[in-house]
């Protein structure tokens, strides 16, 4: 393939592959810097997100759009409220301690990895695209619904920005994040921030996991490379920085799916870790994130 | 606190359980096992990739190798003695694999090992089986049998291997699809063996490969790869492995419609997937090769027929039970078919318990004609005693309004190779 279209199909594989990322950073941020702690089970609530659209889509028969609309609507409250179940049941019990919560997720992947494989079984399960629609670019094909992918990545991303930014309840989430202490002493109930945080960052990953499923097919082990790529993002972009993890997620997308399509998948995992090391000497936390005093 | 079971048990229980023990054993196929001098089961540990990423195929090597089983035992069994299969999940994991054949044989006391289909399992299990001295009969189409890689205890007699396959496959690709091929493969041994032996096979027939193009089997996204395919390629020859083959099918058509290259698959790429897929009408007028056809062909034999309805496949290659619950129908009579000659090796040597394990792989390792018939519903099989590994007839389909019809069959002959290996002359 020439230059041009070459550069131009990575460049959408890599947005597609972006939008995604960063939903599901998104929410490993979103927790970590509210709670203070490591959530290692992330990649398996966006798992339970992608198999629990296509039990959901396996009810509806006729349009795949319908089944779909109701996944998107469904899904996130599903695994939102398994988090908030988890948080109730676990880890609040831990008082919030990073070491023991880190022990403790490790626990809870490997809970709703099982959990999934006896339920659902070991097999991929295919959800069909809600529209099939094949755009002839000229050089290659590409898929209308990877274009609506991103765009509803963008959408939800503002929706989100928005709640942080002009909303009490973000005014709320930010005054924990800053100092949950004085939060506390200003009538913030911190436990059931939380709770509701743990639940709403499982719940954006779980949009993310009903987004690519009808793209990538949902499986029991598909929550592990996932996991990995959102703490890179994260470390890069500035553990709990709303606006780094989205820029950061853009980078990592962005270099992984032009690296992938140019050199190989591998070598772009290896420069995204190795770019991860390099932030961690120079810039410790992160691009985007601020010194603590 | 326990209960104590024995005054529990009034007189009507036991008269119940005795009329039903009764009743049992007055069933018809209930074979009566007793002119054998030993009626204890001989045990055959089962390595399935019930998890991981084989397990699509777990799923059907298991139904076929029950429904072997089935078939054998009422039939009265090896020697007079019932089969009684002990699985063990493997996770398609070679370091599990090894420890599966560890419990067959310290834990579970088995005769053989059996079914293990990932290459990379088998290679990783083999030298336990054989540090263990345990048959290990494995149903992979590796090449890794007869290269001498492997070891005595080791042996591939029910399904044919790679390298014979994609030799055979040689010739038909660039007397029919064109001369300039790409390969796309997966990165690990199985794929290698592909990338190895059909460019060999391919570029001594006169044509050639322009690029080759390795993809890890755990991979889920794949249009990240197909820009690599150069434009003049005039076959994209593809065999693609793991749970995500339906998203490396709908994704080539998505990227190239209909107007890429010729197709030339190793039904891998499709197997256990519904070829009537939204997205995958691209494939129609593409050739595969198959080890067995999935679609009851025209001249399908009696031998097919028996054991399609054995399995519980219907003529579309799918469960008889779902539809949609296609089967992996060009692997799994390997396990048929190799259980079957566990079978005539234990009685044709006499096989009593482990003691006559070394002798029942003599007695294989002497087999050679396996002629069509029920025992080998694929097609009659050449076995190589030196190299541990069969032959056979190969297939080649054509995707054709949805349904894979017969194009061309190879000889036996077209897929032997001189031997690379006599695991005779190796010691028990």
């Amino acid at each position: 393939m020439e230059l041009g279209p070459y550069l131009l199909f990575a460049s959408l594989e890599g947005l597609v592959h972006a939008a995604v990322l960063s939903l599901i950073a998104l929410g490993l941020s979103l927790v970590f810097g509210v709670m203070r702690i490591v959530n290692v089970a992330h990649g398996e609530f966006f798992m339970l997100g992608a198999i629990i659209t296509w039990w959901v889509s396996s009810f509806v028969s006729g349009n795949p759009a319908i089944g779909f609309l109701l996944a998107l609507l469904v899904v996130p409250i599903i695994v939102g409220m398994t988090a908030v179940l988890s948080d109730w049941l676990i880890l609040r019990h831990l008082k919030y301690d990073p070491e023991a919560t880190i022990i403790a997720t490790i626990g809870i992947l490997y809970i709703i990895q099982q959990f999934a494989l006896m339920t659902f079984g070991p097999d991929a399960k295919p959800v069909e695209q809600p529209f099939n629609i094949r755009l002839d670019l000229y050089w290659f094909g590409f898929s209308a619904y990877k274009f609506f992918v991103i765009f509803s990545a963008i959408i939800l991303l503002l929706a989100i920005w928005l709640v942080m930014s002009k909303t009490k309840f973000g005014l709320i989430l930010r005054a924990t994040q800053l100092d949950s202490e004085t939060a506390q002493a200003f009538g913030i109930p911190i436990s059931r921030v939380y709770n509701i945080v743990f639940g709403l960052g499982a719940a954006i990953a779980a949009v993310g996991a009903v987004l690519i499923v009808p793209i990538q097919q949902a499986h029991y082990l598909m929550g592990g490379e996932p996991l990995l790529l959102a703490f890179i993002v994260v470390i890069i972009g500035g553990l709990g920085s709303l606006k780094g993890t989205v820029a950061a997620a853009i980078l990592i997308g962005m270099s992984d799916g032009i690296i992938s399509v140019f050199f190989s998948p591998n070598i772009a995992k290896i420069l995204a870790t190795l770019l991860v090391v390099v932030v961690l000497i120079i810039k410790p936390n992160g691009l985007f994130g601020t010194t603590k005093t | 606190m326990k209960k104590n079971s024995k005054s529990n048990l009034s007189r009507r229980k036991l008269m119940k359980s005795i009329a039903a023990v009764g009743s049992i054993s007055a069933m018809p196929g209930f074979v009566n096992y007793s002119q054998a001098s030993s009626s204890a089961p001989i045990r055959i540990g089962f390595q399935v990739h019930r998890t991981g990423i084989g397990a699509a195929y777990g799923r059907w090597y298991d139904r076929t190798t029950q429904a072997a089983v089935k078939i054998i035992n009422d039939s009265g069994g090896i020697n007079g003695r019932p089969l009684e299969i002990i699985s063990e999940d493997d996770g398609t994991d070679p370091k599990r694999g090894a420890e599966a054949l560890e419990k067959f044989a310290n834990q579970h006391n088995c005769d053989v090992a059996f079914g293990t289909l990932f290459s990379h399992v088998v290679i990783g299990s083999a030298p336990r089986a054989g540090e263990l001295k345990l048959p290990y009969f494995v149903v992979s189409e590796g090449h890794h049998v007869a290269s001498g890689m492997l070891n005595r205890y080791t042996l591939q007699p029910g399904i044919t291997d790679v390298k014979s396959q994609v030799q055979a496959m040689a010739p038909f690709v660039k007397d029919n699809l064109g001369k300039k091929v790409t390969m796309v493969y997966p990165d690990f041994a199985f794929g290698h063996d592909h990338r190895d032996y059909f460019s060999a096979a391919f570029e001594s027939q006169g044509g050639e490969i322009i690029a080759k193009v390795p993809i890890p089997p755990t991979e889920s996204s794949f249009s990240k790869y197909f820009p690599k395919i150069p434009r003049d390629t005039e076959v994209l020859y593809h065999v693609m492995v793991g749970p995500a083959v339906l998203t490396f099918v709908k994704e080539l058509g998505e990227f190239y419609g209909s107007k890429g290259p010729k197709l030339f698959g190793f039904i891998d790429s499709v197997e256990a997937v519904d070829l009537n897929t939204p997205g995958l009408e691209f494939l129609d007028g593409s050739y595969f090769w198959e080890g067995n056809p999935r679609y009851a062909q025209d001249n399908q034999t009696v031998h097919d027929q028996f054991y399609r309805t054995a399995v519980g496949v219907d003529k579309n290659g799918a469960s008889v039970s779902d539809p949609k619950d296609v089967s992996t129908y060009a692997h799994m009579f390997g396990c048929w078919e190799t259980l079957h000659i566990i079978k005539k090796g234990m009685e044709v040597s006499g096989y009593s318990d482990v003691k006559d394990r070394s002798k029942l792989i003599e007695a294989v390792e002497s087999m050679n004609n396996m002629p069509l018939s029920q025992a080998h519903p694929q097609g009659a099989k050449i076995f190589n005693g030196k190299t541990h590994q069969t032959f056979g007839h190969q297939y080649i389909t054509k995707m054709t309004n949805g349904k894979l019809v017969l194009a061309h069959t190879t000889s036996i002959e077209d897929t032997f190779y001189p031997d690379e290996v006599d695991y005779t002359k190796q010691s028990f």
